[in-house]
């Protein structure tokens, strides 16, 4: 029978994940004030004015506003703070 | 997510082949229920026309209409898991279940800690044999390392950097280089789909304490340390930010065989130039690792001969203008710049800078100009926010001085000089004395 061994487990120690909570919805967007959030990557704009002019066809009564980072994959709690105060919902996107 | 947590009912925007990334990065940030659509990919060089057919085309991971899923998800009633997220602790046992060789060796390759080559098991002896090579304690906490910027940080120890040695089939004389890199807090294994590698450099006395090359074939696999130590940075990355698994923390498109091993000397004594390390503020008693960031590509070429100039603006104009490159010249190569008046390599560096140019509209047309620099630009950030008010026939540089580094290695067999993309990015030069 061939000898069994006692090794290491190579991995390395994760954080501990502590839950949070989605913010709650609105009935619809009707009304309310939609941050289209371009997320920065190449042709990102596109997309985001795209789907602008989709909500400006379909769902005029929402009020959707166009806003970027500053700079691509990083923070920007100046944005966000403008879209926490006076947004009502947001579309992130989109990448690559 | 931040949005969510200020209260903001939000949807993330993916591309189909992140849907597993994105799904384990909202698993591990506590919020797994984070709503997200996704369209085909690619997004890059579509059309307005074609980016609309996405949008009112279906999501191609539910099957459903996307703008039903994106309206759904910013207005569909939360439930009770969508209101508590997920709260749990990940444990990492510090030894596994004794099994056999074989057995050990498949559950390491199923469970994706190896780069599929053959690892040596990291048994209880060998492992408290590794440590010896640093009097640092086993507990310690060496450093920090996540596949990118979005997700969580792991730590890492140095009894589970030298487990990963020990994989690597290093000798515990490398122990403190390897613990070096740890301590970069620069992962060798980035997720990104531009299948980055990180290229290091050793530099000081302990290069010839432990027999590094920086001679014949340093930069291949031609010696016991270099080839290693390399490797042991890319294992304990692997298995010290949590893994690097294809289509979930690792989305590289094409690969990058620099993610085996990618580490060697500096040629310090036959250089006629400032050790690397020394042009960075260390002294030249100082033992140091400097990690170059990219790997996406290679350029090369002999000499300088007489169009020297020439060969080096198409290598320089023709790499990816957006990563900086590490010029890497044999001694030869080296002491020729220094016979052409190039006494240092700042004054070489500088002519690359005064050289490597093109017109402002092809230096625009680039994926990762427009991601990563554009924006910048806008913003008024120099020296991008020029290069955005030249005409698109003016020429603008493509590089700063710290954007290029050059170090020397080599055997001398050959005039040869390479370019590899390596940005000294995150100015990591890391004492390797600090670990011993």
């Amino acid at each position: 029978m061939a000898e069994r061994l006692t090794v290491h487990n190579p991995v390395g120690y994760p954080p501990k994940v502590v839950g949070k909570r989605l913010a709650p919805r609105p009935q619809s967007l009707e009304g309310k004030t939609l941050y289209l959030v371009d997320c920065l990557f190449d042709n990102s704009e596109a997309f985001m004015d795209q789907l602008r002019r989709w909500f400006a066809e379909h769902l005029p009564a929402v009020n959707t506003r166009m806003i970027k980072p500053r700079e691509s994959w990083v923070d920007d709690p100046g944005m966000r703070a403008k879209v926490a105060g006076d947004g009502d919902a947001a579309i992130l996107g989109v990448g690559l | 997510m931040e949005l969510e947590q200020a209260g903001v009912p939000s949807i993330a925007l993916h591309t189909h082949v992140f849907a597993r990334l994105a799904q384990s990065v909202a698993r591990a940030n506590g919020m797994p229920r984070t709503r997200q659509a996704y369209v085909p990919q690619p997004i890059v060089d579509l059309s307005p026309e074609q980016l609309r057919g996405y949008i009112e085309g279906s999501d191609p991971v539910s099957r459903r209409p996307f703008m039903q899923e994106v309206i759904e998800a910013l207005t569909r009633p939360l439930d009770e898991d969508d209101l508590k997220g997920l709260t749990f602790e990940r444990s990492t046992p510090r030894l596994l279940e004794p099994d056999t060789e074989d057995n050990l060796q498949q559950l390491f390759v199923a469970n994706n800690w190896t780069d599929f080559l053959p690892v040596i098991l990291p048994t209880e002896e060998r492992v408290a044999r590794m440590l010896k090579g640093t009097s640092q304690p086993p507990d310690k906490v060496v450093g920090r390392l996540r596949p990118a910027a979005f997700r969580e940080f792991w730590e890492l120890t140095v009894e589970k950097v030298a487990v990963n040695a020990v994989m690597a089939g290093a000798k515990p004389e490398y122990l403190p280089v390897i613990l070096a890199h740890a301590a970069s807090g620069v992962t060798a294994r980035s997720s990104s789909t531009t299948s980055l590698a990180m290229i290091t450099v050793v530099n000081g006395p302990i290069r010839n304490e432990i027999g590094m090359s920086a001679g014949i074939g340093a930069m291949g696999p031609y010696n016991h340390a270099n080839v290693t130590i390399g490797r042991a940075y890319n294992l304990l990355s692997i298995n010290g930010q949590g893994g690097s698994v294809p289509g979930e923390t690792y989305m590289g498109t094409l690969g990058n065989s620099y993610n085996y091993s990618a580490t060697f000397a500096e040629a310090e004594e036959r250089s006629p130039w400032q050790p690397f390390h020394v042009q960075k503020g260390f002294k030249p008693t100082d033992s140091t690792v400097s990690i170059f960031f990219g790997g996406r590509y290679s350029a090369s070429g002999f000499g300088p001969r007489a169009t020297w100039k020439e060969k080096m603006i198409r290598c320089l104009t023709s790499i990816d203008h957006n990563q900086g490159p590490l010029l890497v010249l044999d001694p030869i190569v080296a002491r020729l710049f220094v016979n052409l008046g190039f006494d240092t390599k700042e004054k070489l560096i500088a002519w690359c800078v005064e050289n490597a140019q093109m017109p402002a509209r092809d230096y625009w047309d680039d994926q990762w100009v427009q991601t990563l620099t554009h924006p910048l630009a806008v913003a008024g950030v120099e020296p991008f926010a020029s290069k955005l008010k030249a005409k698109p026939d003016d020429m603008v540089k493509l590089f700063e001085p710290d954007d290029i580094s050059i170090v020397v290695a080599g055997g001398e067999t050959q005039g040869h000089w390479k370019m590899i993309g390596g940005a000294y990015r995150d100015k990591a030069t890391v004492s390797v004395d600090a670990w011993r």
